[in-house]
């Protein structure tokens, strides 16, 4: 069967190249760089070299400005809790957008339960942060201010250098996760006036299993893992240094070969979003059309009168890996925060699905997908008493009203009781 | 990949991808369309009855893979059963009959009870001598 991978937010294949380059850090030089001998200290200029070319990445003034840890995620809590724990006495209010990612606001949430307050800035129907509401948001008592530069689930590109001119004029700060964006688009930590960047090499083409936080000196952090004094102090335990070696030549090369591979995808991205617009009626794109606006590898979409799951289950098994915000899809049968966020509708929430294109699809893969996928919303839709509902008059459509018919929502609450979350 | 992995069992994915009784009848004897809050997921069963009897059960289904599993399956079980029958009909012998569902998708199960349901409800308020006879639906 024919395997088409569109899930690359997700993971990405580790490149030949970055495997060889780990390869002699599991057996040969497997020492542990915090030792003082000769094994300790080969894997330390190995660490070195790996921070180099981070730093190299994100144009770091520093690579003493390179923080590893274990993954994104664990890189975000170091950022937010890091630096709320260590600006405690100063104040304790965070200023985030509303469509961060989970590894932030659950950082967040968990800091509101032992008395720090948060204000969530709104985004627009398109997903973007306005700097101004962000400068609003700003008190006297603030001590971060959270905005991601590319959204994880929607793709909207975040007006992040308009935001940190707002925060350095007053003296707050900022955080900006890249794990959406690094290694396909540009990330300059000085002219977005970031003081804290968190990414993981897995999304470009590096192993899992290690994350990145650059923090420069006007962020006090303190350490959240607490034990030996790795990585300056901030980060507690024993590198991981296949990983990290892998993740710095990844880096390199994703460096390199980033114009090559956003203008690939970003082709593949508009044959795609076109293809599909062409063949199925009543599908939304969520987030901004690919464009400036949004990161190239990205599509997230509703497609109307069907849920999110099915489609994501018949795309499998037709070979093709996609994700999916819908309800049924999360473990808290809740659908994504981010939709919730821009407003979406709920029934076009339910019917969401997220592609994610990576350097080694190509222009037959999409058209396979395409076609797939149109014949496989034509059999969930059979299958739907939504679309049923729908031709009939019963209900209307969302993306394209036809002005017959009560919403889905309504017709949704008044099948079950309650309204639809 | 050589090997294939499935999120749910064997079962469950037959009956995802070929579902049995999916449709509409005509002229349907009784028609129960529900919907879950917790998901937001909409199910439609509807019946033809005879005799007081089930001669034919089918189901329209908006969403997830267990969802239409478990309508597909519920609509199987039901066919020739007595309206009495039908009434104590559980979403465990959905669960049971598809080799599990997992626990946060047990809900998928019970909508498929309350579609079915829902119609049978409706039968016995177009036809209220059955109501005499058979206990209520829920």
């Amino acid at each position: 069967m024919r395997h088409v991978f569109l899930d690359h937010q997700s993971a990405t294949p580790l490149l030949p190249e970055v495997f060889e380059e780990m390869r002699p850090f599991f057996m040969e030089a497997f020492g542990n760089p915090s030792s003082l001998h000769q094994h300790g200290l080969r894997v330390r200029d190995a660490l070195k070299k790996a921070r180099v070319r981070i730093a190299a990445l994100i144009n770091a003034e520093s690579d003493e400005e390179i923080f590893f840890t274990s993954d994104g995620t664990e890189s975000a809590n170091l950022a937010i809790k890091g630096v709320a724990y260590a600006n405690e006495r100063r104040g304790k209010h965070l200023v985030v957008s509303a469509t961060e990612h989970p590894s932030v606001m659950n950082s967040v949430e968990f800091l509101e339960k032992q008395g720090w307050t948060t204000t969530r800035v709104p985004v627009d129907s398109q997903g973007r942060v306005k700097p101004e509401h962000v400068a609003g948001a700003i008190t006297d008592k603030t001590v971060l201010v959270a905005v991601h530069h590319v959204n994880h689930d929607i793709g909207t590109i975040q007006p992040v250098q308009e935001i940190g001119r707002v925060t350095a004029e007053k003296g707050v700060p900022f955080y900006v996760d890249c794990e959406a964006s690094a290694g396909w688009l540009p990330v300059d930590v000085q002219a977005m006036g970031a003081n804290l960047v968190s990414f993981s090499p897995h999304r470009y083409y590096g192993p899992k299993g290690v994350g990145v936080l650059y923090r420069n000196r006007k962020a006090r952090i303190v350490s959240i893992i607490h034990g030996g004094v790795q990585e300056g102090g901030r980060r507690a335990g024993t590198e991981n240094v296949p990983a990290i070696v892998g993740g710095g030549l990844a880096s390199e090369i994703a460096l390199r070969e980033m114009p090559s591979r956003a203008s690939h995808v970003a082709a593949l991205q508009k044959r795609l979003w076109e293809g599909l617009k062409a063949r199925i009626q009543y599908l939304k794109l969520n987030g901004p059309e690919p464009g400036p606006e949004r990161v190239p590898t990205n599509l997230n979409l509703s497609t109307e009168f069907i849920e999110g799951e099915g489609q994501l289950l018949s795309l499998d098994i037709s070979g093709i890996a996609v994700a999916s915000g819908s309800s049924c899809v999360s473990k808290s049968l809740k659908i994504s925060h981010v939709l919730a966020a821009i407003g979406l509708d709920h029934a076009l929430a339910q019917g969401n699905i997220i592609m994610t294109l990576g350097k080694d699809n190509t222009e037959e893969e999409i058209d396979y997908v395409i076609e797939t996928f149109s014949r496989i919303v034509t059999k969930l839709r059979a299958m739907s008493p939504m679309w049923e509902e729908f031709e009939s008059g019963v209900i209307d459509s969302v993306v394209r009203p036809t002005g017959r018919g009560k919403s889905f929502s309504d017709h949704a609450a008044s099948v079950s009781g309650k309204p639809a979350h | 990949m050589s090997e294939t992995y499935t999120l749910y069992n064997q079962t469950v994915m037959d009956h995802f991808q070929n579902p049995r009784n999916m449709g509409d009848i005509k002229d349907a004897d009784g028609i129960g369309e529900v919907g879950a809050a917790a998901c937001g997921d909409i199910m439609k069963i509807s019946l033809k009855i005879k005799n007081g009897r089930i001669e034919d059960a089918r189901f329209k289904t908006f969403g997830c893979g267990s969802a239409i599993a478990s309508s597909s399956m519920a609509t199987e079980l039901i066919k020739g059963r007595t309206i009495e029958e039908a009434m104590s009909f559980s979403n465990q012998e959905v669960v049971d009959a598809l080799g599990g569902l997992p626990p946060v998708k047990i809900h998928c199960s019970v909508l498929a009870e309350e579609a079915l349901k829902a119609a049978l409800e409706d039968y016995v308020k177009k036809h209220p001598e059955v109501a005499a006879k058979a206990p209520a639906a829920v």
